[in-house]
């Protein structure tokens, strides 16, 4: 449960891998969150070592997104855990190359139903623990690739624009329930995952991401920018013209 | 059922959702704590617990202000019975016009009788006559087994009542409770200021004098910098007696109506309350105490409850709430309760309700707060940069001297700072396991203090 200051005691981390997510569950853990679990698949047999320096119990779950049947299974594995879960990240998705998406349109689809819709059977099973449970908050990493969807990197950027108008409506419907939802949106961040992709103009690191996470936890933000420039940045490119747009670069 | 309300306490932070029902007899409490559900049931007042210690998230949660009826005074006994939903305001307008006053009384008369004995609450007479547990004389209570049992302090379930006693409602649901109460002449106090210049001047003087006076307390300006630090304004009282009063409020000395509050603004905004602003109110507030003054009749409801003169204060700190933080040390430790004042000082963390009480006997409940010593109590902006760190700190000096925190205010404290802050937790959790062996009676405090 949070306290005062915004310290919880529990997190799970959907896309245990994820070097965000794993950033955001560092900082909590550093500001006094003492149980987590990590959900990917087959597990996460082999934790980084500063979460249990840090103080905290480590607990591996097998998740897979593409499995929407098992998603309220690994809910409740995680609950039977560590009890409550005051803080579920959602950081779990592929990138891919929109080269090869166009090559192999079903290997598209099968990247979408990871960035997309693997996440709305796992969020609404959080929901219902969140709602039961009467407070914790799903934080969801959005991207600002959904914001606009460019076409470059049109498969991943619809899959997070479904994303984020699913978490938006989830936060609306958990409104008044004790439960909150944290849409993320960062921007281009150098990690395994976007390795093989130009850089974008304001780069930020996992760790700047997390601190502006666990700020927004802290103040009860319902959307946070990383790095926070972009807020007004996108504002601006959704008033671009679209032929405009269009144009702009990788 | 209902849908669920969101809780918090009169901090603001931390809200949390839970089914609430209002019980009107002990009937319907016993078969609201018979029907709860797999998430647990508590009792809830008037919610003037500063952190989490009256929600229950996801639970059933007992809204007992509705436990109300006349009290019921004997005056050969000393004693008055009452519902636990009677508020304490209730309760002291009805003893003052037969001659009568409560033997304590907290900083506002907003609680209801029912939560001052869960929290057992002190006032300004501590150091002269204990917490409120103290002069309990029977308590009914409610268990989850669903039987409800007459408890006194040396009957035969003596260890089920001190259990209850500063129990934060984790033994049961208090219905009704008799307490003593004692004659008093007038409805006013007889106060004696004086102002001090730094925090040893206003040590030393409440050393001195305290044990002349029934009440006392002092405020503290904690944003004061250098050898003013901790500088204040001491008030020590008496009851009034009627040959004290001015000729006028000798006709009806016992004439008693608080003033209707004034409502603090709806909302404010972030950090409205901060170094600056806090800095200049307490400046101007010690600047405006006098010296030295002497026998000054006050109301008693001015006297003992400034602060529910504005309804809603706790608005005053912004969206994001406050962060109520009280502890006790022992006499001796006047070293650690000068470094919190000075770290607090130094952090330009801007409280502007800092009160300073000595504290005297303390009851035998295992979870009451109050010991022998002196206790500090301010509040601050939850969204203080850096405050979970700073009162962390703060805890793990107490922990050295054998200090405690109020789980009454309490909502941020570590479980295991708790735990040896409270050595008798374990013998508690063993009465507590008899009259509720499912664990059904729960909140977000001993959640997250692992009380249970």
């Amino acid at each position: 449960m949070r306290d005062a200051v915004g310290t919880v005691r529990t997190v799970l981390l959907l896309g245990g891998r994820s070097e965000i997510g794993l950033a955001i569950v560092e900082r909590l853990v550093r500001d006094g969150a003492r149980e987590v679990v990590l959900a990917a698949r087959d597990g996460v047999p082999a934790p980084p070592s500063v979460l249990t320096a840090l103080g905290a119990t480590v607990h591996s779950v097998d998740f897979d997104a593409t499995l929407p049947d098992t998603h309220v299974k690994v809910v409740d594995h995680a609950v039977e855990l560590v009890g409550d879960l005051d803080v579920v990240v959602d950081a779990f998705g592929v990138l891919g190359d929109q080269a090869e998406f166009e090559a192999d349109p079903a290997s598209a689809a099968r990247a979408a139903a990871v960035t997309y819709t693997g996440h709305v059977s796992v969020d609404l099973a959080v929901a219902a623990r969140l709602r039961a449970q009467g407070h914790g908050t799903l934080v969801v990493l959005s991207s600002v690739a959904g914001v606009r969807v460019r076409r470059f990197n049109l498969v991943y950027g619809s899959a997070k624009a479904g994303l984020d108008g699913f978490a938006q409506g989830l936060a609306d419907s958990l409104h008044g329930t004790g439960a909150r939802v944290l849409v993320v949106r960062p921007g281009y961040v150098p990690t395994r995952m976007s390795a093989h992709v130009d850089p974008a103009p304001f780069p930020t690191t996992p760790e700047r991401v997390a601190e502006v996470v666990t700020a927004g936890l802290r103040s009860g933000a319902t959307t946070v920018w990383a790095p926070r420039v972009l807020g007004p940045v996108f504002a601006g490119m959704r008033m671009l013209p679209r032929a405009v747009w269009r144009r702009l670069g990788r | 059922m209902t849908p669920p309300t969101l809780l918090t306490g009169w901090g603001r932070t931390a809200p949390t959702a839970a089914h609430v029902v209002r019980p009107r007899s002990a009937r319907q409490v016993a078969d609201a704590l018979a029907g709860a559900g797999p998430r647990g049931v508590l009792a809830r007042g008037l919610g003037r617990s500063y952190g989490d210690a009256a929600q229950a998230a996801g639970g059933l949660v007992l809204d007992c202000t509705e436990l109300t009826g006349p009290p019921r005074l004997d005056p050969d006994r000393g004693e008055v019975t009452a519902p636990a939903g009677t508020s304490m305001g209730r309760l002291i307008a009805h003893l003052l016009r037969a001659g009568h006053f409560v033997p304590v009384t907290p900083g506002t008369r907003h609680v209801t009788l029912g939560g001052a004995i869960a929290a057992d609450v002190h006032g300004k007479n501590h150091h002269a006559d204990s917490s409120l547990g103290a002069h309990v004389r029977a308590l009914t209570l409610v268990t989850p087994d669903g039987r409800t049992r007459r408890l006194t302090p040396d009957g035969p379930d003596a260890d089920l009542f001190w259990a209850t006693v500063g129990g934060m409602g984790l033994t049961g649901v208090i219905t009704e409770a008799t307490i003593a109460a004692h004659p008093v002449e007038t409805a006013y106090a007889r106060v004696d200021t004086d102002r001090t210049r730094g925090l040893d001047a206003t040590l030393d003087l409440m050393a001195r004098t305290d044990d002349d006076y029934r009440y006392t307390v002092c405020w503290l300006d904690l944003l004061a910098r250098g050898a003013a630090t901790g500088r204040g304004v001491l008030t020590r009282a008496h009851h009034a007696r009627i040959a004290d009063l001015p000729r006028p409020l000798r006709r009806a000395p016992l004439h008693h109506r608080p003033t209707a509050p004034v409502g603090a603004p709806p909302w404010a905004p972030p950090r409205l309350l901060n170094r600056w602003t806090v800095g200049a109110f307490n400046a101007a507030y010690h600047a405006a105490a006098p010296e030295r003054r002497r026998g000054q009749i006050q109301p008693l409801s001015s006297f003992f409850h400034p602060l529910d003169a504005v309804r809603g204060w706790n608005r005053v700190y912004g969206p994001h709430g406050l962060v109520q933080y009280q502890f006790v040390v022992p006499f001796g430790a006047e070293d650690t309760l000068t470094d919190i004042v000075t770290g607090l000082s130094r952090a330009g963390a801007p409280s502007f309700l800092a009160v300073l009480k000595r504290m005297g006997e303390p009851t035998p409940g295992p979870l009451s707060f109050p010991r022998p010593g002196w206790t500090l109590a301010l509040d601050l902006p939850a969204d203080l940069p850096g405050l979970g760190r700073l009162l962390n700190g703060f805890d793990e000096r107490l922990l050295t001297v054998g200090g405690r925190l109020y789980l009454a205010k309490d909502s941020r404290a570590r479980a295991e700072t708790v735990h040896a802050m409270y050595p008798d937790l374990p013998a508690w959790r063993r009465v507590r396991e008899r009259v509720d062996p499912d664990g059904v009676l729960v909140s977000d405090l001993a959640h997250r203090l692992r009380l249970v």
